[in-house]
Formats: structure tokens, C-alpha cells, sequence
């Protein structure tokens, strides 16, 4: 039955259509869906605020490559480069990353960390190879910022880095740049930060910054200056060579010290100001003061004398010369010379502000001229002198010169002029002079005429004693020889004469001791003058000598 | 009709494993006397497993192309790739014909699958009648060209492994390689899942 007619006995099938019966393959494709938004969820999770920021090159940037790091750690990437509007400069949109958030905050600053190759050292080395990056420094801001302009060079300071920054006047910037190292006792304790122009254009003002916690070293008498240069200086002690180091000698720096001697001892504030000086013999000079321009006219040529050389008072060094221009005096057709210097009247010390207080005050300044006044009335006058005899370099002397001719001097004159004296290199010319025309004076024409007849006579002489007189003398001489010859022949031990006056001699002597005799014999017996001489013979011994008595007597 | 009979209207039944033919059973839990595989006239639930391993694929197939694949370091210069930018980068180096080969076995094989056999699937699904030898055809030359495309894992592999300088030159994979990994076997497995005798089924079945 069932199997005839199946269709019409059998009942109806429950046909069920479980169409979405899942089998669990499906379980694969859910896991990759998963799996997918869990990447999506991911990277919106990750994804912080987009930024712009603007530079002037694109110079080493990828877009997609190229991180932005804070303290090397990676906050973000470049994600696209671009032209601004008026194609001036580059706009870089960095994606920051979640984390970063609060690097879209006013305040912060990015800069492009490229290799840089200065005199001042090599930064960035390692972009070199792995490309530029973007570098930041995040301030305190919380206020949301999503546009940035770039800086071109890196801060040399970062926010909240300990120390202090000073602000630094001087004329020019010389060597120093942004980077330049600051010194303290050689030791490099910080940089210029920044430098800018004075809005008058007449100096330069340097940012400087000291880290911490040095920064305390510097205090209200501290002299800041330039130690770009090298000191050489030839003393007793030899030649000596003084920089700060070999840096600075290329790429500049600056060095600050207290000076020595009592001296403000307070830190300085922030942002206190400071004059840079040239030097450090300068910086550590006492202070100058405001300078003040003085005239001179001088009637004298001032060969030697240039700009910069010293102007002195008393021999010490006020001031120099800063310019020299030539006048023309139709008068007396003449080229006067205007030296103008500046000078420092507070470098005398004491001295200036005794005078400073009996000149007294004039438009908020001492009174200059009236300081000078007195001074030019008892003989002050400027004085071109020779400073060095090699060279021939003059400088300006401030001297009080004895008896000077009085000079007018304008109170009211701005600037004001001094009297000028001829310097003693002048002097020394005019008496050289003098010597000159003196000798000149000298008749050495007639003198030497004069002195020529002289010796002509002389001659003359000579030749008539050589002719007349010595052959007379000759002869003379010659009889005078004879004479001599026949008195020594006179005088010879064998000459007759000789003999005979010995035999002279002889007698006489005899004749002595004979009368001798006769005188002892007389002595003893007087009565012999009258009775004679008794008949007994003296004794035999003095027989020998009475015979040449008796012959003595004879005669 | 003159055409040759369908194995189910003769009652017999081919094992999927070792091909024996067998008579059709009954049940449901059929084993191959020959070599113990599950027997089906078709293979089980073929349309549905394929469709989802290839949606799988597919949606594996995003992040393999978004997310970076290989990182090269060389002189300490990063740069990550993901696929479409290696290609572009070995075409703008000068490599133009390896561009082309990574292009093709990256994005135009899998592409090609992922549309052969959504049109097999769909065509199958819809018991189409069009063009029948063809689309044999087609599924024939999917299979075929199933392995080749896991040449971008092969190439980062072989790279992590052989470049290895240190700060000279690296090679590292990325995530990204994973999901370009898995979307290749998966879809290997949605045209193995494929029975491509659905295809024949449907003009004579009803």
C-alpha cells in the first residue's frame, strides 16, 4: 500500500529549512572579522590628534617615514607634505600618537633634527644615516593647538631645563652664534640661546642661558665677555698665549667671572642684563661709565695717529680716538687737523667725582666742560706725543703744560673742544731745527781757509829750520862732542894729569901726619920750641912714620 | 537523452580520499571500505565551508595590505614596507620586472581567486548552466595557482633570515605578513572545500 501510493498515505515531511544553520566554518570568517576591527579599534584607539606644522624646506622629511620624537622616544609621523597656499614654506601634517596628546598644545615647539656641521661641534650625527627627524619641546600650555610654524634651528634651550638666561648688550656679535658655549672657569656651563638686533640698530643683545645649577655663579658684578679671540701677550715672563679653548677660538664663546676686588655678590635674576665686553682685561677693568665725545684741532701734521689709539690723562688711558678729519683754515691757508675721541672721565676714579661734583650736573650728565673748564685754565692741553719711537704711533697726551699760552675754551660748545699744545714730538723737531740752523750758522768755509794759511805758514817754518838752522846745529853739536872727547881724554886713570894730582895727593897727607906728629910732640914737651928736641929718638915704631913728617916738613 | 549517466542515478558513490567507487549507502555514516574516509556523494556543506573560508580570506586580505610587512634596516635607515609600496619602491629602484612578479603573485593572484571563486560559487549557487567547461576550467587553473601565491611570505622569510647585519642591514618581518599568510592558505582551503561537481549538479538534478 504504502509502497504504491507513498504520496497520497504517507504524511507530509516536516521539511525543515534551517537556511542559517551556521556550521562552525563560519566561526573562521568571524574570527578574521574580529580580528580585523580589533586592528581598526586599534588604530583609532592609537590614532591621536593630526597636526600641521610649517617649514621652510621639507629637506630630509618622508611622508609616512619620517618620526617625531620628544627625548628620542617616537610621539608621532609625518603622514604628509605639502605646499601651503603661498607656496612660502612646507606644511608637514604629523600624526601624533594617543599618548602624545599634549604635544597639540600652545607652546610647543618642533624643529627638523638634521645633521648639522658646525665650528661649534656636530649634532644630529646619527640622522646622518637614518634621515631627519622631527624633534620637540613642549611647554606648559594646556591650550589645544593644532597649527605650528616650525622653528628652523633647533631651541638651544629646552622648557624646563634648570638654569637661568641672561640677557647680553654689546656692539657687534662678532664670532658668537646660536650655540656658542658660555664658560666659567673654562668649563662650559652654558649657551647662547638666541641674539637679536637692538630695534635702534646700534648693538647687539645675546640671550643667553645658563644651566643650572651654575647659573648661581652669576651675580649682579659679574662681567660677561667675548673669549672668542686669542690673548697673546709678550710680558717679562715670555710670550703667553691665553684662550679659552679651541673651540671658542674658531667658533666663538663667552666667558663671565666675578672681578676681583669686593663686588655685588647677589645672584642676578632672570633675564637680568649684562654689557659683553670685547675682552677680559676690559671686563674686568672698572667700570667705564657712559663715554663722552671730546674735540681737538691741531695745527700740526699727526702722522702716526690713527683711530683707536689711546687718549691719556696723566698717562692714564681715558679713552681713544675714534676719528680724525681735516679741516681748511683759508686764513692762515693752514689744514688743522679735528681728532674726535671718546673717552671715559669715570676711569679716573676718584679724581672724577671730585670734579664731577664741583662741575655739576647738565641735561642729566656731569657737566663736561665745565669739569674741564678749570683744568684748561691752569694749562691742560691736548698733546699729539709719540708713543712708540719705532713706529712713529702717536697718541693723545692730556698734560698740564707749563706756561702755556692761554687758550679760549667754549663752555657751551657740544662737544666739547679742548686746546691743543704742540706735542713734544714736535718740540723735539723744532729744537733739532734750531741745532740745525746753529751749525748751519757755523763758517766752516772761512775756518777752513784760515786753518789752510796756518799750515801753509807752518811749512814755510819747517822748511827754514830744516834748511838754516839744523847744520848750525850740527856743528855746534859736532864741537861739543870734541870738547867732551878731550875732557874725558883729561880726565882718563892713565892721563899725566891724573897721576900728577895723586901724587898731589900723597904728599898732602904726608904733610898731615907730619904735622900731626909735630903738634902730639909739641903737646908733651912745649919747651921743645925753645930748648929743642932732646937728642933720644922716639921709639922705633912711630920712626916708620916720622920720616914723611920730616920730609913733609922739609918742604 | 544520449548523455552518460550521473553516478547517483547508478547508485554508486566515489570515495573524495582514494577515489574507489562504491555503491551508494544508505545511511548517513558511511566509511570507504578502501580507505576508511567518510564517504558523500558530495562534499559536505561545500558551497557554505567555501564561502566562509573565502569571506575569511578576504577580510584577512585588508590588514595584510595595510599593515607593513617587512621592515628593512639599512645604515641604520628604516623603512617599513607594506606591499603595494614594495612593488611601487622596486619599480621606481629599477627592478620593474621584479615588481611585476610580486605584483602579480600579491595582489593579482590572490585578487583572481578571491573573483574566480566568488563567480564559481555564486554561478554554482544560482545552478547556472553558463558556460560550464569554462568555469571547470577556471577552477582547475585556481588550484593550480594556489601555492604560488605565498611567494611574499617565502621572500620576507628567506630576507629575516639571510639579511642579518646588524646596523648594516636587517630585514625583519611585520604583522603584516602574517595576515598576507593566512589569507593565502585560506583561500588554498576555500578552493579545496570547493566541489566543483555542484557545478554539474544543478542543470540535471531538477
Amino acid at each position: 500500500m504504502t509502497e504504491q501510493n507513498p504520496r497520497e498515505d504517507l504524511p507530509e515531511p516536516v521539511v525543515r529549512k534551517h537556511r542559517f544553520s551556521l556550521s562552525l566554518i563560519w566561526l573562521v570568517p568571524a574570527l578574521a572579522a574580529l580580528v580585523g576591527l580589533s586592528l581598526v579599534v586599534h588604530a583609532w584607539l592609537q590614532a591621536g590628534p593630526e597636526i600641521n606644522i610649517t617649514f621652510q624646506t621639507a629637506e630630509g622629511l618622508e611622508s609616512g617615514k619620517t618620526p617625531v620624537k620628544y627625548k628620542n622616544v617616537v610621539i608621532g609621523k609625518v603622514t604628509g607634505l605639502d605646499l601651503t597656499e603661498d607656496r612660502e614654506r612646507v606644511r608637514v601634517t604629523v600624526a601624533l600618537n594617543k599618548s602624545a596628546e599634549s604635544f597639540a598644545t600652545k607652546g610647543t615647539r618642533y624643529w627638523v633634527v638634521r645633521p648639522r656641521i658646525g665650528l661649534g661641534g656636530v649634532s644630529g650625527v646619527d640622522t646622518l644615516l637614518s634621515g631627519a627627524f622631527i624633534g620637540t619641546d613642549v611647554g606648559d600650555s594646556k591650550e589645544e593647538q593644532y597649527e605650528f610654524a616650525g622653528l628652523e634651528t633647533p631651541p638651544a634651550v629646552l622648557h624646563g631645563a634648570p638654569g637661568k638666561s641672561f640677557v647680553l648688550h654689546t656692539d657687534d656679535l662678532g664670532s658668537l652664534d646660536t650655540g656658542s658655549p658660555v664658560y666659567y672657569r673654562r668649563i662650559q656651563v652654558g649657551r647662547v640661546s638666541s641674539y637679536t638686533l637692538d630695534k635702534d640698530g646700534k648693538g647687539v643683545s645675546l640671550r643667553i642661558f645658563i644651566d643650572g645649577p651654575n647659573d648661581r655663579f652669576v651675580t649682579r658684578g659679574t662681567r660677561f665677555w667675548n673669549a672668542s679671540g686669542v690673548d697673546v701677550s709678550l710680558g717679562a715672563n715670555g710670550l703667553k698665549l691665553n684662550t679659552q679653548s679651541l673651540a671658542t677660538v674658531i667658533a666663538g664663546g663667552v666667558a663671565f667671572e666675578e672681578p676681583r676686588g669686593p663686588h655685588d655678590a647677589t645672584p642676578a635674576p632672570e633675564d637680568a642684563d649684562f654689557a659683553l665686553f670685547n675682552d677680559e682685561a676690559t671686563a674686568m677693568a672698572p667700570p667705564d661709565g657712559p663715554p663722552r665725545y671730546i674735540r681737538m684741532r691741531f695745527n700740526q701734521s699727526l702722522r702716526g695717529l690713527a683711530v683707536d689709539a689711546p687718549v691719556e690723562f696723566l698717562g692714564v688711558n681715558i679713552g681713544k680716538v675714534v676719528s680724525l678729519t681735516m679741516d681748511y683754515d683759508a686764513k692762515h691757508t693752514r689744514f688743522p687737523l679735528t681728532v674726535g675721541a671718546v673717552v671715559y672721565p669715570q676711569r679716573l676714579g676718584n679724581a672724577y667725582d671730585k670734579l664731577a661734583a664741583q662741575a655739576g650736573m647738565k641735561d642729566g650728565r656731569v657737566d663736561l666742560a665745565r669739569m674741564f673748564g678749570p683744568l684748561v685754565a691752569h694749562g691742560l692741553r691736548a698733546q699729539a706725543r709719540t708713543g712708540n719711537l719705532l713706529t712713529g704711533q702717536l697718541y693723545i697726551a692730556l698734560d698740564f703744560v707749563p706756561k702755556a699760552p692761554k687758550a679760549s675754551f667754549d663752555l657751551a660748545a657740544t662737544p666739547i673742544e679742548l686746546p691743543t699744545a704742540p706735542g713734544s714730538f714736535d718740540k723735539l723737531q723744532e729744537q733739532l731745527a734750531d741745532i740745525v740752523t746753529k751749525v748751519q750758522k757755523i763758517p766752516f768755509d772761512s775756518i777752513g781757509h784760515n786753518l789752510n794759511q796756518t799750515l801753509a805758514d807752518l811749512d814755510r817754518t819747517l822748511k827754514q829750520v830744516n834748511g838754516d838752522v839744523l847744520p848750525e846745529l850740527k856743528g855746534t853739536l859736532k864741537g861739543a862732542q870734541r870738547t867732551l872727547g878731550s875732557a874725558d881724554n883729561a880726565l882718563s886713570a892713565d892721563s899725566p894729569l891724573q897721576q900728577n894730582l895723586g901724587g898731589t895727593l900723597e904728599e898732602l897727607r904726608r904733610m898731615a901726619r907730619s904735622l900731626r906728629a909735630l903738634t902730639d910732640y909739641l903737646g908733651v914737651h912745649p919747651e921743645a920750641l925753645i930748648r929743642g928736641r932732646p937728642d933720644d929718638p922716639p921709639p922705633a915704631q912711630p920712626e916708620r912714620i916720622q920720616p914723611p913728617a920730616r920730609q913733609g916738613s922739609k918742604p | 537523452m544520449s548523455r552518460a549517466p550521473r553516478a547517483a542515478q547508478l547508485g554508486i558513490i566515489g570515495c573524495h580520499v582514494c577515489g574507489l567507487v562504491c555503491r551508494a549507502p544508505t545511511g548517513d555514516d558511511a566509511a570507504c571500505p578502501r580507505c576508511g574516509a567518510a564517504l558523500h556523494r558530495r562534499k559536505r556543506d561545500s558551497i557554505g565551508r567555501t564561502w566562509a573560508l573565502l569571506a575569511a580570506a578576504f577580510i584577512l586580505y585588508i590588514p595584510a595590505n595595510v599593515l607593513p610587512i617587512m621592515r628593512t634596516v639599512s645604515l641604520g635607515d628604516i623603512d617599513d614596507n607594506t606591499i603595494i609600496s614594495g612593488v611601487v619602491e622596486l619599480w621606481v629602484k629599477g627592478s620593474p620586472s621584479l615588481a611585476v612578479i610580486v605584483f602579480t603573485a600579491s595582489i593579482v593572484v590572490p585578487m583572481t581567486k578571491f573573483l574566480v571563486l566568488g563567480t564559481l560559487l555564486a554561478s554554482t549557487q544560482r545552478r547556472s548552466r553558463w558556460a560550464l567547461r569554462q568555469r571547470a576550467k577556471l577552477y582547475r587553473a585556481v588550484e593550480f595557482i594556489g601555492y604560488w601565491s605565498m611567494l611574499d611570505v617565502f621572500v620576507v622569510a628567506l630576507l629575516t633570515a639571510l639579511v642579518r647585519f646588524g646596523f648594516f642591514s636587517e630585514v625583519e618581518p611585520l604583522p603584516g605578513v602574517v595576515f598576507f599568510g593566512l589569507t593565502v592558505i585560506l583561500t588554498m582551503f576555500s578552493s579545496m572545500s570547493f566541489d566543483p561537481r555542484l557545478m554539474w549538479d544543478g542543470p540535471d538534478d531538477d
